[in-house]
């Protein structure tokens, strides 16, 4: 791929989409799994599908496996909907999951190792552990998706690209570290860097 | 579990993007599913995932879509939603037997090797060094094996190519960075060198996988020599 500079991929987002923010897409996904409401799910869709698709073409699959692959993402979204908390995720980040295990159990013929499914759902192990979690769930919950393309815009050009080719080419470390023939060292440190501002630009932001 | 050594932080973003290799997602899977903190911070990585999801331009979707899904949904109605609680329960009730059960394996451990290392078949190395390939797939690079190390025995110090990871899941050894018992992560890249030396009382069991198979090999025909001769 050629390595855009994020100045082009800001072009391409979608800020006007939902003036109501995502939380309306929480509580809607929410909804689902209790009334199955096909009317419900039918929004969803509409917001969602589209995207999904858009993500798994960018992995690099054909259209056709990225709208099967899409189908098969969103029947989990209906099929896997009490598994979802609004209170510990934004519907963005749940379905993000689930379209990013579809697409790697597809092209690797082996399932994504997952730390624990059902940590989704209940607290499992987790109760022993509270505090700074809690917070930052809801702070990622209040950003809307024109902060979140502010975010994206504020990274230095080489961190934003590195988390671009990680999350949408899904390229490893020594993958960009080839391709920019940039040490291995530094793509990590660009990665950890980026990551640590996006987390306390979320922080600061609420 | 008092664990001290966690994921980095690229580690993390790499998992939670999907762009690691089968062996090294396994590796990481399971040190999350033991660590409460790293658990926490994998959810904020899935959130930036999220937020790209979210911010991505749409792609048209073929008109038959939605229509092909409303009609699969209404044929059977409730079948697969009740076949997925029922897989969900299953897992809860299994997760909450293996936490009952202190069983010695991180759960997405038990997929490639079942429910105890107790059954793992072991091939010698040398006398007190042993192996167990554990069958992920290589369509990127990469390897995962489990390592049994006897007390008292070091690997020779290496480096390597790329990132390496090292779970202990039994045991402990010490090098140059730390002590690492149970739970313990060691997520070194190639500018880290170390030598470590197994010091608990009973075999250092550790999961470990690597993105550069060739050194990964080379390093295991020599990765121990005994402190006390044999
Ligand atoms: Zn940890």
């Amino acid at each position: 791929m050629e390595n855009k500079p994020p100045g082009d991929d800001m072009d391409n987002v979608a800020v006007m989409q939902q003036p109501e923010g995502p939380q309306v897409w929480n509580s809607m996904l929410s909804d689902l799994a209790e009334t199955k409401d096909k009317a419900l799910y039918v929004k969803l869709f509409r917001h969602f599908a589209p995207k999904v698709k858009a993500y798994i073409i960018r992995l690099g699959l054909v259209e056709t496996t990225a709208e099967e692959l899409m189908q098969e993402t969103m029947l989990s979204v209906w099929r896997k909907a009490h598994l979802y908390n609004a209170s510990k995720a934004a519907a963005s980040t749940w379905i993000f999951t689930l379209a990013r295990n579809q697409s790697i159990d597809r092209m690797r013929k082996q399932k994504y190792p997952e730390y624990s499914l059902e940590a989704w759902q209940e607290g499992g192990h987790e109760e022993q552990h509270e505090g700074p979690g809690e917070e930052q769930d809801v702070c990622e919950q209040a950003v809307t998706s024109d902060r979140m393309a502010k975010v994206i815009s504020q990274l230095p050009e080489d961190q934003a690209q590195v988390i671009y080719m990680s999350f949408y080419e899904g390229r490893s470390h020594s993958d960009i570290s080839e391709r920019l023939g940039v040490p291995l060292g530094s793509v990590k440190s660009r990665i950890r860097l980026a990551s640590e501002k996006i987390k306390m630009m979320w922080r600061d932001d609420v | 579990m008092n664990i001290k050594h966690h994921l980095d932080e690229a580690t993390l973003v790499s998992y939670t993007a999907g762009s690691m290799s089968q062996a090294m997602a396994l590796v990481v899977a399971c040190h999350i599913s033991m660590c409460p903190v790293c658990r926490d911070r994998v959810h904020d990585s899935e959130a930036i995932g999220g937020m790209l999801l979210e911010s991505l331009n749409p792609a048209p979707v073929s008109d038959d879509s939605l229509a092909q899904i409303l009609a699969c949904l209404d044929e059977e109605p409730d079948l697969n939603t009740q076949l997925e609680a029922k897989r969900v329960e299953t897992s809860i009730a299994k997760n909450k037997q293996w936490l009952a059960t202190h069983s010695d394996i991180p759960r997405p451990l038990d997929d490639y090797i079942g429910d105890s290392l107790e059954n793992v078949e072991w091939k010698r190395i040398v006398p007190g060094v042993y192996y167990h390939d554990l069958p992920c797939k290589t369509e990127r690079r990469g390897a995962s094996r489990l390592l049994r190390i006897a007390p008292g025995k070091a690997m020779l110090p290496h480096s390597h190519d790329g990132n390496e990871l090292t779970l202990i899941l039994r045991g402990s050894y010490t090098d140059e960075i730390g002590r690492f018992t149970a739970g313990d992560i060691a997520d070194l890249d190639n500018e880290i060198q170390h030598q470590p030396l197994v010091d608990s009382s009973e075999d250092c069991i550790c999961l470990i996988a690597t993105d550069a198979p060739l050194k990964f090999s080379t390093l295991l025909g020599k990765i121990v020599q005994p402190m006390t001769g044999f």
